[in-house]
């Protein structure tokens, strides 16, 4: 903590600012000053936190959780290392592959570059939050059925992209299937099954492409 | 000894078994586990690519809060050779913690010359990227020098050469009577292996007993590295991998960094993670090595092959050992690419050192970039005599199967109707076709395995292999449905712990024919012993739960080891490739690939074909978009994430096709690394045919397709 400014040192926030400038100005001037100060108050919460621990509450796949966590951590940090939910996961770290993937009020985002703070007050789904009761999504079924998946880590973001499009759009076309899931990369090469899946989770037909030829005794 | 013929569950599409775990985020990785009291463990690694290095002061981060260990990575007085060698490492409560410490590490370092290009690598003023004077060139005696001995290279980077072939006067004399010779430079880049989870473990020491949680191909390969690094005896060590995500051949061992978080918990008395961040992930933990091959093919008027004359330059990095070492080191390639039967060849190969990370196996190693120049000849060999390609090879590749291939490929790809002289394509968008061809060796090897058959007819099947995502737990659960006549999901099947019996590293395309036999050899002592038991002549299928039990209370267990006859190597396979070239932008787009692979008995087609469609797909990034890139003035990894290292993607993803050629009385044969081979070499071929000239260096970038058309100069080698 040595080499950390202190939070309080400087911090002139954009409210104490504001209202300054309201009790130097004119009458009018500090009405409308007050009124902005309200709505910056309503966008960006409680004013400077941290760098040290501060209470948290996030809702995950429908439960609050407390947590106490530095300003700084990250949501995906929190659902993997704190949480522990350990579905949602961690391979570029800055917004470049997808695998960090969570529905936040249903929008998909990459929780690796949302901070956690910034979290509270939506619903948060994780890959964990799908299947209700042990039984699986259209969106699951199909990925297992169209082996969808190799080693799996690229999972849990594809299916919630998966989810997330369905969601608005329950018959997508091919292109529409590539376009939504292009936030989110693979390393095995599942993309050609991928694709499959979508179009079955959403009814649509599917078009066999391995044949297996056997030949004799050579 | 053979499988049995006709099968009830082999060879049938099955989901895997873990398919539930991973679509619902249960399955735990090695990233993923968090034993009781767990640290976070990171390295500090350098940020000169050649030093001294002098100080490196831990006092600072040590007293930092949350801070639990804070360990060098080798002495502090040393010398670093590449960007990125581990220096230091910190263990601490939080990732946050851990980074604060990183950055209160104080490192005191007088940097060295340094070389990170391979061009400027082979220059014979060249700082030495091992340090020293270059090695003087020791003058040969006179009339001592067989006349094709190739010259001493002039660079203290590059080894000596390491020949293959015939002497260099009688390839030349064969060349100087051929109707058409066809001479280039081609180049490959370094490619770096990205699996999704990263490379690392968890590591637990405490009392002389050690559990690590590693992210690998070979969990008794950790085991024993760990248990050398730590000096315990290899039975007090226990490497568990239940799930990993994704590994192309980097993944041996416990690593430098599995050797940090061991040593990282010993100091902190408390299980530590070190998983590489996706930017170390690039810099030291082995990538493909590059390539620089000068190639000279001949052929007669009637199309047969007549002469090669190959030179590869390739550079593992730092692993190439320099001038002293000879034999081309790591980035020894199959040049010319053995499919073809060459008359008379030569093929002379050398290793280029730099200060850049160490290489280490990729995805059938040594064969993607020999494929991609011996094939781009063919091609050229071929437009030059006015024959078809695919005709050209069908003289030359006389393996039978993949005539087969070839013949199967050609029909479902449509290639006698697409197929057009280079260039003649209509309109500013060009289509193009190209093929290419594969062979990879394989085969299975000692691997050990368990059955267990409790009273109530649940089997467990045990075997100390692991499933990098190719489906090899759903391939032990087949073979043992197989066995006792029971569906493949009701096996509980134990992988990815070396408390369970010996398999080898997954790597090679070993795996389903090693674990295979294996498992199958105990299924059938545990069968013979159930039948044995109960009394019941065929237990197997309907009889199954009635022999159980009579079991009574004891379940039984059989022991079994892999044997001869139920699986082989030398698979092979040949892709076909169309493509569309914008040549306004370059932009280059795959419409279709047919693959067509022999995978002798083919156990699981679901799974078989999610690994040719990934060789597929990785071997499309190696032609078109992946490409390590330093940085000439730091020596620093200038693309450190998927951002601007670019991997095939969702939206460039081609229609793909895939022919297996079912073998059954072959046994069982590897298929993952066979289809990545030709991907790189029919695309390229493709792109030529479509635009008419070749780009004669991967990727093949809009850049490079807009300067072989003459649209844009060549870009610098920056």
């Amino acid at each position: 903590m040595n080499s950390k400014p202190s939070p309080n040192a400087t911090a002139v926030d954009r409210r104490t600012f504001l209202k300054g400038l309201g009790t130097s100005a004119v009458v009018v001037a500090s009405a409308q000053a007050k009124a902005a100060a309200d709505e910056i108050d309503k966008a960006a919460g409680p004013g400077p936190q941290g760098p040290g621990a501060v209470p948290v509450t996030l809702t995950i796949n429908g439960e609050k959780k407390d947590f106490s966590l530095e300003p700084r951590v990250t949501l995906l940090d929190a659902l993997r290392n704190y949480g522990p939910l350990t579905g949602t996961k961690e391979v570029c770290d800055r917004a470049t592959c997808g695998a960090c993937s969570v529905l936040v009020d249903g929008k998909l985002i990459y929780s690796c570059t949302k901070l956690a703070i910034d979290a509270q007050g939506h619903e948060i789904t994780t890959i964990e939050g799908l299947a209700k009761d042990g039984k699986l999504t259209p969106v699951q079924e199909a990925f297992i059925e169209c082996d969808a998946l190799m080693c799996g880590f690229c999972t849990p973001g594809f299916v919630l992209a998966t989810t997330a499009l369905l969601a608005e759009n329950p018959k997508p076309s091919e292109e529409q299937v590539r376009h939504a899931c292009s936030g989110n990369i693979c390393r095995c090469g599942t993309y050609p099954h991928i694709l499959k899946a979508a179009l079955k989770a959403s009814g649509q037909a599917v078009t066999e492409t391995t044949t297996v030829m056997t030949y004799g005794v050579a | 000894m053979a499988w049995p013929n006709p099968s009830q569950y082999l060879g049938k599409p099955a989901t895997r078994l873990d398919g539930a775990a991973k679509v619902t985020g249960a399955a735990k990785y090695s990233y993923d586990v968090q034993p009781d009291g767990w640290l976070y463990g990171m390295i500090l690694r350098s940020k000169l690519p050649a030093a001294k290095v002098t100080k490196i002061d831990l006092t600072k981060a040590q007293a930092m809060p949350g801070v639990k260990a804070v360990i060098l990575a080798e002495g502090e007085q040393r010398t670093v050779r590449y960007y990125g060698q581990e220096l230091a490492a910190v263990a601490a409560t939080t990732k946050q913690q851990c980074l604060d410490a990183l950055r209160a590490i104080e490192v005191t370092a007088e940097p060295l010359p340094f070389v990170v290009k391979e061009d400027d690598a082979m220059q014979p003023d060249a700082p030495s990227a091992v340090g020293g004077p270059p090695e003087p060139v020791p003058p040969a005696a006179p009339g001592t020098s067989p006349p094709s001995a190739p010259p001493e290279p002039e660079s203290p980077n590059i080894s000596k050469a390491n020949v293959k072939g015939a002497a260099q006067a009688d390839v030349d004399a064969a060349m100087a009577s051929a109707a058409v010779v066809c001479e280039a430079e081609l180049r490959t880049p370094v490619q770096l292996h990205h699996p999704l989870e990263t490379h690392g473990s968890t590591v637990s020491v405490s009392g002389g007993q050690v559990t690590a949680w590693a992210s690998t191909q070979g969990i008794f390969s950790v085991r024993d590295g760990l248990a050398g690094s730590l000096g315990v005896p290899q039975s007090n060590v226990r490497v568990i991998c239940d799930y990993m995500g994704g590994g192309f051949g980097a993944k041996f061992g416990p690593g430098v960094h599995g050797g940090l978080a061991a040593k990282l918990s010993q100091a902190a008395g408390a299980p530590v993670k070190v998983m590489l961040t996706r930017f170390d992930q690039g810099l030291a933990v082995g990538n493909r090595p590059s390539s620089i091959q000068k190639i000279k093919f001949a052929a007669g008027a009637d199309g047969k092959l007549i002469a090669a004359d190959v030179e590869n330059h390739g550079s593992p990095g730092i692993s190439g050992g320099g001038k002293s070492a000879g034999g081309g080191g790591g980035a020894t390639i199959n040049t010319p690419y053995p499919i073809y039967k060459f008359p008379i060849f030569c093929a002379k190969q050398y290793g280029v050192v730099m200060n850049t990370g160490p290489s280490s196996a990729f995805r059938a190693p040594g064969h993607p970039p020999a494929s991609y120049g011996t094939e781009s000849m063919i091609d050229e060999l071929a437009v030059k005599l006015g024959m078809d390609p695919l005709e050209f090879r069908l003289l030359n590749d006389t393996d039978p199967i993949r005539q087969r291939e070839y013949a199967a490929g050609r029909e479902k790809f449509g290639w006698n109707a697409k197929y057009k002289k280079p260039g003649t394509s209509p309109g500013p968008v060009k289509t193009g076709i190209g093929c290419a061809g594969a062979t990879w060796g394989g085969g299975g090897r000692g691997t050990q395995a368990e059955a267990q058959i409790n009273p109530d007819g649940t089997v467990e099947v045990r075997c100390g292999t692991q499933d990098l995502g190719t489906g090899s737990r759903t391939v032990v659960a087949i073979v043992a449905g197989e066995a006792f006549g029971i569906e493949p999901h009701q096996i509980t099947v134990r992988i990815g712990d070396t408390n369970l019996p010996y398999s080898g590293g997954s790597g090679g395309s070993s795996t389903s024919a090693s674990v295979s036999p294996a498992v199958w050899d105990a299924c059938q002592k545990a069968l013979a012993q159930l039948q044995l038991q109960s009394g019941v002549a065929d237990a197997r299928g309907a009889n199954w739960s009635g022999a159980c039990q009579k079991l009574g209370t004891t379940p039984l267990s059989a022991h079994g080891e892999w044997q001869e006859g139920y699986s082989s190597g030398g698979a092979g396979g040949v892709n076909f490739a169309e493509v569309e070239v914008d040549t306004e932008t370059g932009y280059v787009r795959v419409k279709k690939i047919v693959s067509a692979n022999d995978c002798g008995l083919i156990v699981n087609p679901l799974t078989t074909t999610s690994q040719i469609n990934g060789g597929i797909l990785c071997g499309m990034g190696y032609a078109l978009y992946e490409e390590r890139i330093m940085d000439r003035h730091t020596g620093m990894l200038l693309n450190t994430s998927f951002d601007s290292y670019k991997i095939t993607g969702m939206s460039d993803c081609p229609e793909i096709e895939v022919i297996l050629i079912d073998m059954p009385e072959r046994g069982v044969i590897g298929i993952g690394e066979p289809a990545v081979i030709p991907s790189a070499g029919a695309i390229a071929n493709a792109v030529a045919n479509a635009i008419g000239v070749r780009v004669h260096n991967l990727p093949i970038t809009p850049a490079k397709v807009l300067a072989a058309l003459g649209k844009v100069p060549n870009m610098p080698n920056v």
